[in-house]
């Protein structure tokens, strides 16, 4: 470290770093985690979430798991909530999980043929 | 100058004065143990203390600075109430064994609870036990009777540069003690005596030739004559013969003495001591009068300077002459004798 | 960089390391493995979060749940249930004493609530030993500011503007200090750190080192750069070894990233500080014998004046600050000293850490704004006395502090409010007593403590306290008469009064405060030789009640010196009095209540 920039630039980067200890961002993506979700291929779904949201650098996304979200036959699914909307997204893969990232996320786009009416209905 | 009231008294003294040296200005007398004007300001025995109006606590007149406008009392009942607790404290952890103690008489302690009617201590309780060490030469030091007054370590550390002595443990233990707890014999102590000099009770006493009181003998002040520095002393002399051995503060020396003018001073009164010239007769040596040698040294010096020239004549002369004598040796020898072998001992 | 889903926070701080935090965090982070986590979820070691009580303390970050007196084989079901899952294990969650559930979030405990966190603000949210950490929690943000828009002069004023008042225990006014040490003449200057946390049972400077090291290094150097000095000296107690370690990893890390030694970031103004370890005497928490210390000397108290910001170290010109007021200067630096000065009382700003002990429930550490009351301190904030007992008293400002009773529950805490309640602040002891204390014994054992450490200079403290000590050891054996308890009140005023130190000053206060407010405790010991709370040993008596005795003899069994006599089921148990020795071992043993202690 050499100057004052300097450090405000690192101070910058380490912000992200710690932003989880001041709790959840608004915008959430509670993936169901319970024994359902592991087997339907929760996990793969986590990974691929967490790996496109640090690729596209999103600052305020949070990602937690939550217990059966009640519809295991729709597993793997997320529910990925903005301030007080919710989005639930059901019958994922690891390649639809960076898509909702992609367009939910970064394009504010709904990824509407994933979401949960549409398989209700 | 800054002016304060003490006592009543209005008194002026220069900044960066003490209390003490303020109420000295106006003739009050403010007791102390553990003052000496030699030593950084510590105020460790409390018995100095002082009330200043508008101050939270009693002051010690030994250190804190006098300031304007002051209102100080010495002797006011806080003080005094304050003054007797602290005798109390150290007379509860202090012998009592006056009868005998060979302090008594110059004893500090001893003087202040008669000013202040302190007959016994008002406490039960633990005492200090210590050994007496008498592992040095000249002085004992007797732990028991030590109320933590800190001159000697003070003396040592500050004047004499010494650092014999030093504080050991903490709280009530606290001790006075030497490094490792090694005692005085294996420590850095030369002995100068200047802690024993300065110790307000009978912790710290020289080992005594001979009985005496001190208000038995008769005080001499002269001037030390064991090298040419000119320290002031006075000799404690009982039926004509010295017993001990004080420092005075003399210009040159401000209180302090060393081994030699603090100890010894046991030749005074040997048998063995000259005190008239000796001349070599028939291989043996014999009593002369002062005229006879000086006729002799003059008749060899001049022989000799004949025969041999002056280098083969050098003079050898006494640290313990005065600096004035060993000029006038030098130059005797230089200018009337001629030759530059003179020497001298500072090795004494 | 990798981004993690969750942070796992893992006490690092001495309470929880010794109940084996950092085996935990070894096993988290294995267990983290073995599921294949370890690129999502980040095991983060960090300083105290203050309920040592409910230690070791592990905290999931998002959702803040609290952990408590986790052990090792708890570790597997947080990781699989919570971790992976995402199911949060409420049985092993903090239950608050009183409350049926489980608390799920640090921001729904009554510990947390009442609190506000400045010098503590890092400590548990952060990983000490990593120095980006602290960056990104506005960390060398306040130096930053002060290097490049504020004149030294500036820096004084906002200081003194804010009101802070040294936490150490003296309550001096911190910018007063500042600008006295800025205009004091010296070629060199020193700035200095008491890190020396004497008061047994006060642990918010270790805290603060342990969990937030480079705020003192940063407020040290802020602080050098007012007062124009270029070299620190942080004082601590070799007793402290993780705070030393984690301290001197932040002067390296400083030094090696520009944040310390020459030319500070470009600024021109240079800086350097060393740790000084202290022998871990009390003594040398008192300003003058901690600068006799660190000079190599006997730490033994000196007279002031001259005070350390005119001489310090070395005959130096010296700012003598403790790691507490130090944690505050940088917030005062960013968020303004309006904001400072709008916490706390008139003449009390800012929060205190205060370090809660003894009868109370959340014993830990908690920082609350000045002015709070005793009452909402140890009821809300400390979680009241354990076991219903009723609350007697509590002692404030470590050994040399009063014990306040239960009438003055409602007082504001703040520097002036504890001193006329003859307490006093301290640097933020706070030992709560219940109905089983006896307030003579609790001021015997205080005794016991400044009399071991009075460092032997003054005669008031050296012999007063001992003498105060062997007075109390007197009452409590039932040898004590009326006028011992006079007689320990003129003496104590005597060594406050005239002694050399804060030490001395202060030492008889749990003295003084017990007789205060409890004198008639001090009177049954002496007119009746008994002990009301039941805990002085020499006049405790054990006595068979012979209505409820069933003449089992199990108590006869029990006696360790044989001093029960009866006949098995037919006559009445009977203790000889001369030779109990009151180990309580009957009144343990009888099955029917039948011993009672009085």
């Amino acid at each position: 470290m050499k100057t004052f920039a300097e450090l405000e630039a690192i101070r910058k980067k380490a912000q992200k770093d710690v932003r989880l200890r001041s709790g959840s961002g608004d915008v959430r993506v509670v993936v169901g985690m319970d024994n359902c979700g592991i087997e339907a291929g929760a996990r793969q779904i986590t990974i691929a979430l967490m790996d496109e949201i640090n690729k596209h650098n999103l600052q305020d996304v949070t990602v937690t798991q939550t217990e059966c979200l009640g519809a295991c036959r729709l597993e793997p699914m997320l529910e990925l909530y903005e301030g007080e909307k919710k989005t639930t997204y059901v019958k994922l893969t690891p390649e639809l999980a960076r898509q909702i990232v992609t367009e939910h996320l970064v394009n504010g786009k709904t990824l509407k043929s994933q979401t949960i009416g549409v398989f209700e209905r | 100058m800054i002016t304060l009231k003490i006592n009543g008294f209005e008194v002026q003294v220069e900044r960066g004065a003490t209390i003490l040296q303020a109420a000295e200005k106006v003739g009050i007398k403010i007791p102390m143990f553990c003052y000496d004007e030699r030593f950084k300001p510590h105020g460790s025995c409390r018995i100095c203390v002082v009330e200043v109006e508008g101050a939270r606590s009693l002051m010690t007149a030994c250190c804190i600075p006098a300031a304007d406008g002051m209102v100080v009392q010495t002797e006011s009942e806080v003080v005094v109430e304050a003054r007797k607790e602290i005798l109390d404290l150290i007379l509860a952890n202090h012998p009592l064994d006056c009868l005998t103690c060979e302090q008594a008489g110059r004893c500090t302690l001893q003087d202040l609870c008669y000013q202040y009617d302190i007959e016994e201590t008002s406490y039960e309780g633990a005492r200090k036990s210590y050994e007496k060490d008498v592992s040095n030469e000249f002085y004992t030091a007797d732990q028991t009777k030590c109320i933590l007054c800190g001159k000697c370590v003070y003396m040592c550390s500050q004047v004499q540069n010494t650092d014999a002595l030093c504080f050991v443990d903490r709280g009530f233990e606290t001790h006075i003690g030497t490094p490792f707890e090694q005692g005085i014999a294996e420590s850095t102590c030369v002995s100068c005596g200047n802690c024993v000099s300065v110790c307000p009770v009978g912790a710290l006493m020289p080992k005594r030739r001979e009985k005496y009181r001190y208000w038995e003998v008769e005080k001499v002040q002269t001037t030390c004559a064991y090298c040419g520095v000119g320290c002031q002393m006075e000799l404690l002399v009982k039926d004509n013969r010295i017993v001990e051995v004080l420092p005075v503060k003399g210009h040159c020396n401000e209180g302090l003495l060393c081994v030699k003018g603090r100890f010894s001073f046991d030749f005074v009164n040997h048998r063995d001591r000259l005190k008239k010239p000796l001349i070599r007769k028939n291989g043996e040596l014999e009593e002369a009068t002062w005229d006879e040698a000086y006729d002799l040294i003059v008749s060899k010096i001049n022989e000799i300077k004949e025969s041999d020239g002056p280098d083969a004549i050098s003079a050898f002369s006494s640290a313990r002459g005065l600096t004035e004598d060993n000029y006038l040796m030098t130059k005797m020898m230089r200018a009337v004798v001629g030759t530059n072998n003179v020497d001298h001992c500072a090795r004494l | 960089m990798e981004l993690y889903r969750s942070h796992v926070l893992v006490c690092g701080s001495t309470g929880c390391v010794s109940s084996d935090s950092l085996k935990i965090i070894d096993l988290f982070n294995k267990e983290l493995e073995k599921h294949g986590l370890e690129k999502e979820i980040k095991v983060v070691q960090t300083g105290c979060f203050g309920l040592c009580e409910a230690g070791p303390i592990v905290i999931v970050y998002p959702e803040g749940s609290f952990y408590s007196q986790v052990k090792l084989d708890d570790v597997p079901r947080i990781t699989e249930e919570h971790l992976l899952k995402g199911l949060i294990v409420h049985d092993l969650t903090y239950k608050e004493p009183g409350k049926k559930e489980a608390s799920d979030s640090i921001d729904d405990m009554g510990f947390y609530k009442k609190q506000q966190r400045v010098a503590l603000r890092n400590c548990g949210v952060i990983d000490p030993e990593i120095l980006k950490e602290y960056i990104a929690y506005d960390g060398y943000a306040a130096l930053a500011k002060v290097l490049t828009k504020m004149s030294p002069e500036e820096v004084v004023e906002t200081i003194k503007a804010s009101g802070l008042r040294g936490r150490g225990g003296g309550g001096f006014p911190t910018g007063l200090k500042w600008e006295f040490t800025s205009k004091a003449e010296g070629d060199v200057k020193y700035v200095a750190c008491n890190a020396d946390e004497g008061d047994p049972g006060a642990f918010m400077d270790r805290s603060v080192l342990e969990g937030d090291p480079h705020t003192l290094v940063e407020s040290m150097t802020i602080a050098a750069y007012a007062v124009g000095a270029n070299y620190g000296f942080v004082y601590v107690r070799a007793e402290y070894p993780i705070a030393v370690k984690r301290l001197q990893i932040a002067i390296d890390q400083a030094r090696e990233n520009d944040l310390l030694g020459e030319d500070i970031l470009g600024s021109g103004f240079s800086f350097d500080m060393e740790i000084r370890e202290g022998a871990g005497a009390f003594v040398c928490g008192e300003e003058t014998a901690l600068i006799q210390s660190i000079e190599g000397r006997r730490g033994m108290p000196k007279v002031r004046p001259p005070f350390p910001a005119n001489k310090g170290i070395f005959d130096k010109p010296t700012l003598l600050n403790n790691v507490e007021t130090f944690a505050n200067i940088n917030q005062i630096i960013l968020k303004g000293a309006d904001w400072f000065a709008g916490i706390g009382t008139e003449k009390s700003k800012g929060t205190k850490v205060f370090a809660l002990g003894g009868k109370i429930n959340n014993t830990g550490l908690l920082e609350i704004p000045m002015g709070t009351t005793l009452q909402e301190t140890i009821f809300e904030v400390g979680g009241g006395i354990p076991n219903g007992k009723a609350f007697k008293a509590v002692q404030t400002g470590g050994p040399s502090g009063g014990c306040i009773p239960a009438e003055h529950l409602d007082t504001p805490i703040d520097y002036e409010n504890l001193i006329a309640l003859g307490s006093m602040m301290g640097s933020g002891g706070m030992i709560v007593m219940d109905e089983d204390n006896c307030m003579v014994d609790v001021a015997r054992f205080f005794l016991d403590f400044t009399e071991e450490e009075s460092c032997g200079k003054c005669t008031p403290c050296r012999e007063g306290i001992k003498r105060m000590h062997e007075l109390l050891d007197k009452i409590t054996e039932g040898k004590g008469k009326l006028q011992d308890v006079d007689k320990l009140e003129t003496l104590a005023k005597t060594i406050k009064k005239a002694s050399l130190c804060g030490l001395g000053q202060t030492a008889p206060n749990p003295v003084l405060s017990t007789i205060r407010y409890f004198r008639y405790e001090y009177e049954a010991h002496v007119n009746e030789k008994m002990c009301p709370a039941g805990v002085c040993q020499a006049l405790l008596q054990f006595l068979v009640i012979p209505e409820k005795c069933k003449k089992c003899g199990i108590c006869a069994a029990k006696c360790p010196v044989n001093c029960i006599s009866g006949v098995k089921g037919k006559e009445v148990y009977l203790i000889d009095q001369a030779k109990c020795i009151k180990c309580g071992a009957c009144l343990e043993a009888c099955p029917f209540d039948a011993i009672k202690k009085g």
